[in-house]
């Protein structure tokens, strides 16, 4: 199976890295680059714990060859603090006690941080809608909706 | 198994050719193991379950005409192969002209997914739970293939075969789908009837296309495709006869989904029966007409 040198920025940073032809995003990510926030679920597009940006949109990382990464820009979790200062989704969701085990978080907060770049006052039925792919087993998603209203307030 | 459990994809080789003769060449010549490659969000899936076993994935994104969406008045929209379902979502040409393609691109599973997945790809998948491809029917959509032939036309009509199945041959490649401009007053519908409120593949789903005629009888021409209740995505001509001959009232809608329910032939799976589809199929149908017939000013 062929290697392929690829370049990316990851949060910011440049990296070079050697791929194999059948890796995901989400290998490369956890296993090569060392960022473990970005969570596997399910492996196959549904659950959204893999949630990254891919050039500013969210993606399932597990859905996403590495390869296919040559030249791109890729967000995790990671990267959402502005140098040490919490994104307002962050901040929100702790402040609305939306976080329970927490393995959802890492990709509900790159879903609700990209539904405010592009709608930044979204409705309720909005924000349900930009985390369809978000599944949560322990809150019952009401106090993640609260979380993602709050964060819309703090940034207008 | 590891710590850090995630089913691999099998191996396979990934190829990225610059151009599309390069890329149909390869296709050609390895058929049966080897597979073009757009969002990936059904391929990778089936890869995962063993049950496409492709040792090559030929990434044909990147190809003359793939990426582009383009949009004339007088003759209509081009949509390139690669376009994520997003991004002709919030295209306003799209919005404004084709908006049951809107409609319908918002059921399917997640935003996320939907930066990935394709129309083509939902197309040339062909499972007849498709979300798209009914409303790409109702619009007259015609791809446009690039093969070992060079270039050629192929209607959405006359393009499924079976679950998975299309006329396409090894070598074979999308590069987009063309729409003419919608008849003037078209409306439309799409219900998608899932497990759950969003997010589900469609148990039924019913695109319902109608507009002012004056060559029919009964001065409309509507038109109805179903998901999920047959081999293939389903045009239903029955409705459009059963609507388009006598004036339209609350009993031919009735009659026409009527029509709609005989038409479907769904099996027993995972998600319902056959029985409980062609109830759903004709109560669905029932609201999709009956929406259609109220926008259309009735």
């Amino acid at each position: 199976m062929a290697l392929h040198r690829i370049s990316l920025t990851l949060n910011g940073e440049l990296e070079q890295v050697d791929v194999p032809s059948n890796w995901t995003l989400l290998q490369m990510l956890r296993q090569t680059l060392a960022v473990t926030g970005t969570k596997n679920g399910c492996s196959s597009g549904e659950c959204g714990a893999c949630t990254v940006l891919l050039n500013g949109e969210p993606v399932n990382s597990c859905m996403v060859l590495a390869v296919e990464c040559d030249g791109a820009e890729v967000v995790t979790v990671e990267g959402l603090a502005d140098d040490g200062r919490l994104a307002p989704v962050q901040q929100a969701i702790m402040e609305a006690g939306g976080v329970q085990c927490g393995f959802c978080t890492p990709g509900v907060l790159i879903s609700a941080h990209a539904l405010l770049e592009r709608n930044p006052s979204p409705t309720e039925g909005e924000i349900k809608d930009a985390l369809v792919g978000n599944l949560c087993r322990c809150t019952g998603y009401f106090r993640i909706i609260e979380a993602v209203k709050a964060a819309a307030a703090i940034k207008v | 198994m590891s710590i850090d459990a995630h089913p691999a994809l099998p191996e396979f080789d990934y190829l990225k050719p610059k151009t599309l003769e390069e890329a149909s060449q390869f296709l050609a010549e390895h058929p049966g193991e080897a597979r073009p490659l757009l969002g990936g969000t059904d391929t990778f899936v089936r890869m995962r379950d063993g049950l496409w076993k492709d040792k090559y994935l030929v990434d044909v994104k990147g190809l003359e005409g793939m990426s582009a969406i383009s949009f004339k008045l007088k003759e209509g929209l081009t949509i390139g192969a690669a376009v994520s379902m997003n991004r002709v979502a919030a295209d306003a040409n799209v919005r404004k002209h084709y908006p049951l393609l809107v409609e319908a691109i918002e059921t399917v599973a997640s935003y996320q997914l939907r930066t990935r997945a394709t129309i083509v790809g939902n197309i040339c998948n062909a499972s007849p739970a498709g979300d798209t491809i009914g409303a790409c029917l109702l619009y007259d959509g015609v791809l446009n293939v690039h093969g070992m032939d060079g270039l050629r036309r192929e209607p959405l009509a006359s393009f499924f075969q079976g679950p998975g199945a299309t006329v396409l041959n090894p070598g074979d490649i999308v590069t987009s789908i063309e729409f003419p401009i919608p008849p003037k007053g078209t409306v439309g519908k799409y219900i998608k009837f899932g497990r759950n409120n969003r997010g589900d593949l469609a148990i039924v789903g019913v695109t319902v296309a109608g507009h002012p005629d004056k060559d029919k009888a009964s001065g409309y021409r509507i038109r109805l495709a179903l998901a999920s209740v047959a081999p293939t995505p389903l045009v239903v001509d029955e409705v459009e006869n059963t609507l388009s001959q006598e004036s339209i009232t609350d009993e031919r809608l009735t009659q026409a989904a009527q029509a709609a329910m005989e038409a479907a032939k769904p099996i027993d799976d995972t998600r319902g029966s056959a029985r409980y589809r062609k109830m759903m199929a004709r109560n669905l149908s029932q609201r999709a007409l009956q929406a259609v017939w109220e926008q259309l000013g009735k």
